[in-house]
């Protein structure tokens, strides 16, 4: 303590009269904030080490535990927040820059729940997906602009490379590095299960997942880590990442310390050796440029799988999307400014990029207009939370969503934004083979599995209540989304009117 | 029949089982009132340290040595479920000495006790499986020894 | 259809039973019972006396068991001789017993040396069997001062059954040492010390040169006032059967590792018995309640046409007073592993890659491990020896190993 004291952000409550010094909540704290006193006869808890991941109050078995916020607060006003306060407090005592995890915690606007759906009633009837079937699978790719026929008359289908998937959502890109081997597990088998798609992210595919190939998006980022011909044939589809919602306009950092055993093999990188993603792809500086890559790319796997463009939605997002639309990618893939990350600088985490919501319509509509929208598909992603985010998605234009924070919720993630720590106590974010094994990939994929289908009948139950049976029908069907408190301008960019015209 | 199997990849030594043991076997039903401020005695104990760790309960052995060895005539095998007669055995641990696996450990009052599977306590299935947060116990049927 | 003769009704005889019918469920099976009660636990007479069980709870095994079994038990009979080739049993009634198949289980009797004057003592008694217990039981009174004669296993337990009743128990043996077979001298006196604690006095290195009445003078010269004597110094293997035509006998029955005798079709189990103690690499008798049941259980199943094979013998004891357990197995040879703390010791003996035995008094967690290490000859240089020294613990053992025991049928 001294002038560098911040009083810790959470407060570990314990109810002694429960308390029955089992030292569960001791054993499974990688933080170490709880320890048995001997001489006090009680459990101890070190509040400042708490990060209100909840590991010990989901496994007391008393029930014995709660973390509260503290509520020792700086004396903050409206522009100088607590948060704020202690961000420079912070600096001024380390001299670095902060970094922070998953998403953007900020209170920017949701679009997502400033957009109602719509459904039938009288002139047109609903549709009971329990009754009648429902449609749910989409393919991914390049569409032919208009149907050809042979002499026969006989349509001609030389379909360009596609990937099917049983749902409109896929797991995004999160690599083995970032997130343990249990968490691939379980994000690979689930997909397998559910008829969907994983993404690699830039790690490289360990050698007991290229059995998950066909459900498996394989990534190329700008280190090029773990990339190799075996690998790229290995997946249903080979992802480009320019940039990530998260940190748009940065690279990524692993440290060397997570660089160890198979993570060093599965990168092709020596262990112990920082694993730096360059900002920029150092080969691309153009369309023309990324065109070579994607062809490249297209070339080594005899053009068997389609290729999607990742990027990362910024302001100039819809000429983006038409440049990549032109580079010969077959799926453009947009991140929200929402979207997660292991380990992210706070400023850009927080300040850089643009909705996913206006990133979207923006990047429909223009593809719309010039003409180009079945030359790609266009997945986004972001802070997908729902199945409702998903149909507002595929109305506003989407032909699949990315999930990434749902699904780490879903193997037990409690969002306690520390990632970058490494301790993760749920065995997600961390390489501690300790920590790494509280993930079962049985119980992972089965809660993968579970949720997956529960979007799924919820997506049904919406598109049905607006008299729709398949995907496929709602695709940019703005007339099924109406705003609620948004302005003039919102609304345009939107595409859609607001709630009452 | 089905029995307790572990699986070491998946336990965390968080030792959960023991207390759920311990609870399941003291006739309460509050799990305070059951464990608070008292040395635990239960029928599954996690054995390991910080790499490898997993929890050792009887294994209900087909042909099982403790039922031949004890001098009493407290261990029987009723179907499938070896069970010790707490009113007939007098302590002589003659079964902890022979049990192959590490398996037995008397109660607080020196007499045994063993994993009974939970079918006659309040429980009515193996409480420890039932409370594992990774599945590293399962109650399940696997092959017969032939 | 089979049939088959057991001569004795201990615990071998029940094994050999459940051995018979694992393979053949019909066959008559005739038990010659010298004792008129039904199969009881003996190693509990003495929580007999201490009021830690009773003759019900003592059954070995339920009342229909023999019923269950299809066996006919003749109470109270004794076998003269058996004929030759195992074919059928005189009783000393007269009655002939015929059979197929023929196993001896008779167990040991007390041996009692001739000490001067033993004729002169009105309240004597031997402490083997149930009727003994009674007897003593009857005996008993809150002013009695005893003498026992003999600190071995049945000596000592005889001791502690009684010391709460009786005004003072005094327990003489000319060996040094509580427990000699099976403790050395450090354990011992760990015990020893223990068993004075509450309150049993012990003249070691001593015994008694003559009995006057009541009055035991020691070869020491001391002499000693009791109301009533235990003689436990030994037992002896009755192998008077085998013996009586031409079978060969060391200090108990020889047999095999299938429980067959010398003599082709005779089989014998338990106490009588002298097989193959794999920690020592020689017969000795190992009169063990487990090794009775598994033994018996063997030589049953090989009478009724199967096949079964028991070679793990060894001699393993665990035996407690007063809330201090010793546990021991096996044989004390080779390299030693020691704990010694104030009230618990651990020994580990251990030769030519494989486990002998031990001793653990006090601290015996999962002693079992180790006994399975003698039992299975584990060679030691297959699993972590350094850590199982100090921590009895399958961790010690490959993973593949420790998936199949706790994650097979076994």
């Amino acid at each position: 303590m001294g002038v560098d004291f911040i009083y810790p952000e959470f407060e570990v409550i314990r109810n002694e009269s429960r308390c029955i010094a089992c030292r569960v909540c001791e054993r499974q704290c990688s933080n170490e904030v709880h320890a048995w006193s001997e001489r006090r006869g009680v459990m101890m808890s070190d509040e400042s080490r708490c990060v209100n991941c909840q590991r010990c109050v989901s496994l007391c078995p008393t029930r014995a535990l709660k973390i509260v916020r503290s509520d020792c607060r700086l004396r903050e006003n409206a522009n100088w927040t607590d948060a704020t306060i202690k961000e420079v407090y912070k600096q001024a005592g380390s001299g670095g820059v902060l970094l922070s995890s998953m998403g953007n915690p900020n209170p920017l606007p949701v679009y997502w729940d400033r957009i109602l759906i719509n459904a039938s009633q009288v002139t047109n009837p609903p549709i009971d997906p329990l009754r009648e079937p429902m449609e749910t699978r989409v393919s991914l790719g390049k569409r032919p602009q208009r149907i050809e026929r042979d002499d026969e008359g006989g349509i001609i289908c030389d379909l360009q490379p596609q990937i099917e998937l049983s749902m409109p959502v896929m797991f995004s890109a999160m690599s083995y590095g970032s997130i343990s081997y249990n968490a691939h597990a379980s994000l690979a088998r689930a997909a397998t299960e559910l008829g969907i798609m994983y993404n690699t992210g830039e790690g490289g595919l360990h050698e007991d997942f290229y059995a998950y190939g066909p459900h498996t998006i394989v990534q190329v980022a700008s280190g090029r880590f773990g990339v190799h011909e075996d690998f790229l044939n290995a997946g249903a589809a080979i992802e480009i990442k320019m940039g990530q919602g998260a940190k748009p306009g940065i690279g990524g950092h692993l440290p060397g310390a997570k660089i160890v055993g198979d993570i060093s093999r599965t990168r092709m990188i020596p262990e112990g050796s920082d694993a730096i993603s360059p900002a920029p792809h150092h080969d691309i500086y153009s369309i023309e440029d990324l065109r070579q890559l994607v062809f490249s790319l297209k070339e080594a796997t005899s053009y068997r799988k389609p290729v999607i463009v990742k990027v990362a939605a910024v302001h100039n997002i819809a000429a983006i999307a038409s440049g990549i639309a032109r580079s010969g990618a077959d799926i453009i893939a947009i991140d929200g400014f929402r979207g997660g990350t292991g380990a992210a600088p706070t400023r850009i985490r927080d300040n850089v990029g643009i909705p996913i919501e206006l990133a979207l319509a923006s990047v429909d509509q223009r593809l719309r207009d010039e003409g180009i929208r079945n030359d790609v598909s266009i997945v986004c992603g972001g802070s997908i939370r729902s199945a409702s985010d998903v149909v507002k998605a595929i109305a506003l234009g989407a032909d699949a969503c990315y999930v990434a924070t749902a699904a780490l919720l879903a193997l037990g993630c409690h969002l306690c934004r520390t990632c970058h720590t490494g301790k993760c106590n749920w065995g997600i974010a961390t390489q501690r083979p300790d920590l790494v094994k509280r993930l079962n990939p049985e119980i992972g994929s089965e809660r993968l599995v579970n949720l997956m289908n529960a979007w799924r009948h919820e997506i049904k139950e919406l598109i049905g209540g607006m008299g729709i049976n398949s995907i496929e029908a709602l695709k940019g069907n703005r007339l099924m989304l109406r705003g609620v408190g948004l302005t003039e301008k919102e609304l345009s960019i939107l595409g859609i009117n607001h709630a009452g015209e | 029949m089905r029995r307790v199997f572990v699986n070491e990849e998946w336990c965390l030594a968080c030792h959960l089982c023991e207390y759920n043991c311990a609870f399941a076997n003291s006739g309460m039903d509050d799990m305070v009132l059951a464990l608070k401020g008292k040395p635990i005695f239960p029928r599954i104990h996690v054995e390991g340290d910080e790499r490898i760790s997993y929890a050792v309960s009887c294994r209900h052995c087909t042909d099982p040595i403790c039922v031949k060895s004890c001098i009493a005539g407290a261990l029987s095998k009723d179907g499938d479920v070896i069970r010790v007669d707490r009113n007939v055995c007098v302590g002589c641990l003659t079964c902890v000495l022979v049990c192959p696996y590490g398996a037995l450990a008397p109660g607080p009052d020196g007499v045994m006790q063993k994993c009974e599977l939970c079918l006659e306590n309040s429980c009515g299935e193996p409480a420890c499986v039932k409370g594992c947060p990774n599945r590293a116990i399962v109650y399940e049927e696997r092959g017969e020894r032939a | 259809m089979r049939s088959y003769a057991i001569v004795g009704n201990g615990v071998a005889a029940v094994g050999c039973i459940e051995g018979i019918r694992s393979v053949d469920a019909d066959g008559p099976i005739t038990i010659i019972s010298e004792e008129t009660h039904e199969t009881y636990c003996r190693p509990l007479i003495s929580y007999l006396l201490e009021g830690k069980t009773d003759t019900e709870r003592m059954r070995y095994r339920d009342a229909d068991f023999f019923d269950r079994m299809g066996c006919t038990v003749l109470y109270g009979s004794r076998a003269a001789r058996i004929a030759s080739d195992g074919t059928a049993v005189v009783l000393e009634s007269g009655e002939t017993v015929h059979c197929d198949a023929l196993c001896i289980a008779t167990g040991s009797s007390p041996f009692v040396p001739r000490f001067e004057g033993i004729e002169t003592v009105p309240k004597r008694f031997s402490f083997m069997t149930l009727d003994d217990a009674l007897a003593l039981d009857g005996a008993l009174e809150a002013s009695s001062r005893v003498l026992i004669v003999g600190a071995g296993l049945i000596g000592l337990k005889c001791a502690e059954g009684i010391c709460g009743r009786v005004a003072s128990v005094t327990v003489c043996d000319l060996a040094d040492r509580v427990l000699s077979s099976i403790l050395d001298a450090e354990c011992a006196m760990l015990m020893q010390r223990n068993l004075e604690q509450n309150g049993i006095r012990f003249m070691l290195g001593d015994s008694v040169s003559r009995f006057e009445g009541s009055r035991a003078v020691m070869l020491h010269g001391d002499s000693v006032d009791f109301d009533l004597v235990v003689l436990a110094v030994g037992v002896r293997a009755n192998t008077g059967l085998i013996a009586d035509i031409g079978g060969e006998v060391g200090r108990g029955i020889v047999v095999d590792d299938r429980m067959q005798t010398s003599i082709p079709g005779i089989y014998a189990a338990g106490d009588c018995t002298e097989g193959n103690d794999i920690s020592l690499g020689q017969r000795r008798v190992i009169a063990i309640l487990p090794n009775a049941y598994l033994q018996g259980h063997a030589a049953g199943v090989n009478m009724a046409g199967g096949d079964e094979v028991f070679d793990k013998a060894i001699p393993m004891n665990s035996i407690g007073f007063f809330g201090l357990h010793a546990m021991t197995a096996g044989t004390y040879t080779g390299e030693v592993y020691e704990e010694v703390n104030g009230t618990s010791v651990k020994r580990l003996f251990w030769e030519n890659n494989l486990l002998k035995g031990f001793i653990l008094i006090g601290s015996n967690e999962r002693a079992g491990i180790y006994t399975s290490l003698i039992r299975e000859r584990t060679p030691l240089s297959s699993i972590d020896f350094e850590l199982l020294k100090t921590s009895a613990t399958t961790t010690a053992f490959p993973r593949e190993q420790r998936r199949k025991k706790f994650g097979g049928v076994v």
